[in-house]
């Protein structure tokens, strides 16, 4: 084993970035299928779409709990996806902390926020 | 013979976003790569505003009417064009996000792929996002 402490410590590099790009991936095919479930239901509605139909789709608690798990995948693939952006074009290590802070902090807000709609319902 | 290597090479440091950029000339695919992450990013900002879009929609008849309205008469001080503006820059962000990670996770799964379907891919990508953003901006902006 090589030494991973101290000044030798490994800050970048091997198994976590796996585990993310896994990561990000299957959250991608778990949102795609979502998308794809909440259109057919859209589509598959005789006449138009009103308010008793669309939150309809929402009101059923299977349908709150995959939601809850896909706003938790997005939140997870856009850290990984914004955390790529910081780390290709800002170079400064004061800035891009400042900037994945500023994502962890905007993508938890956000997540709380569309959590709470789906449970208020 | 190190006269040979001390040769001057040009060096591509302190890019110049105008003088520079432009002058490249990205292949589709890099259009799509530099255009996936763009479009992640307009998704990750907007995301508040999605957010309120699901929640008016969704919360109650009368946050309904008012979420029917803002492509009507608009909401606070922002007009409806505005508000479908935005909106249609998301729904082009979400698709172009999406046909490209689909081609994306079809290029993780097939090891060998040739630089022939990467270019129609590319180009499928592009196209169909393109596509389907103007058939959905003819519906938003009434007409059909």
């Amino acid at each position: 084993m090589s030494v991973n402490f101290g000044s030798k410590r490994i800050v970048v590099g091997a198994h976590y970035g796996l585990r993310d790009w896994l990561a990000q991936r299957v959250t991608a095919l778990l949102m795609a299928l979502f998308t794809v479930l909440v259109i057919l239901q859209v589509v598959l509605t005789k006449g138009s779409i009103g308010y008793d139909t669309w939150s309809g789709i929402f009101s059923t608690q299977w349908m709150k709990s995959l939601t809850f798990a896909v706003i938790i995948s997005l939140a997870y693939h856009a850290w990984v996806g914004m955390r790529d952006i910081w780390m290709d074009y800002v170079q400064a290590v004061a800035v891009r902390l400042l900037l994945q802070v500023f994502t962890l902090v905007w993508l938890v807000s956000c997540s709380g926020w569309a959590i709470q709609v789906i449970w208020r319902l | 013979m190190t006269e040979a290597i001390k040769k001057q090479r040009p060096q591509f440091r302190n890019i110049n976003a105008f003088k520079d950029l432009t002058t490249y000339r990205l292949p589709a695919a890099g259009w799509v790569s530099i255009l996936h992450r763009a479009s992640g990013v307009v998704m990750f900002l907007l995301l508040p505003f999605v957010i309120w879009l699901f929640d008016t929609s969704v919360s109650s008849e009368i946050s309904f009417t008012k979420f029917s309205s803002a492509f009507v008469i608009g909401v606070g001080f922002l007009p409806a064009w505005f508000i479908k503006l935005v909106v249609l820059a998301l729904i082009w962000s979400f698709l172009h996000h999406l046909f490209a990670g689909i081609r994306h996770l079809y290029m993780d799964t097939h090891h060998a792929v040739d630089k022939n379907f990467g270019r129609t891919s590319a180009w499928t990508t592009l196209g169909l996002s393109w596509a389907l953003t103007i058939l959905l901006a003819a519906k938003l902006f009434g007409l059909y």
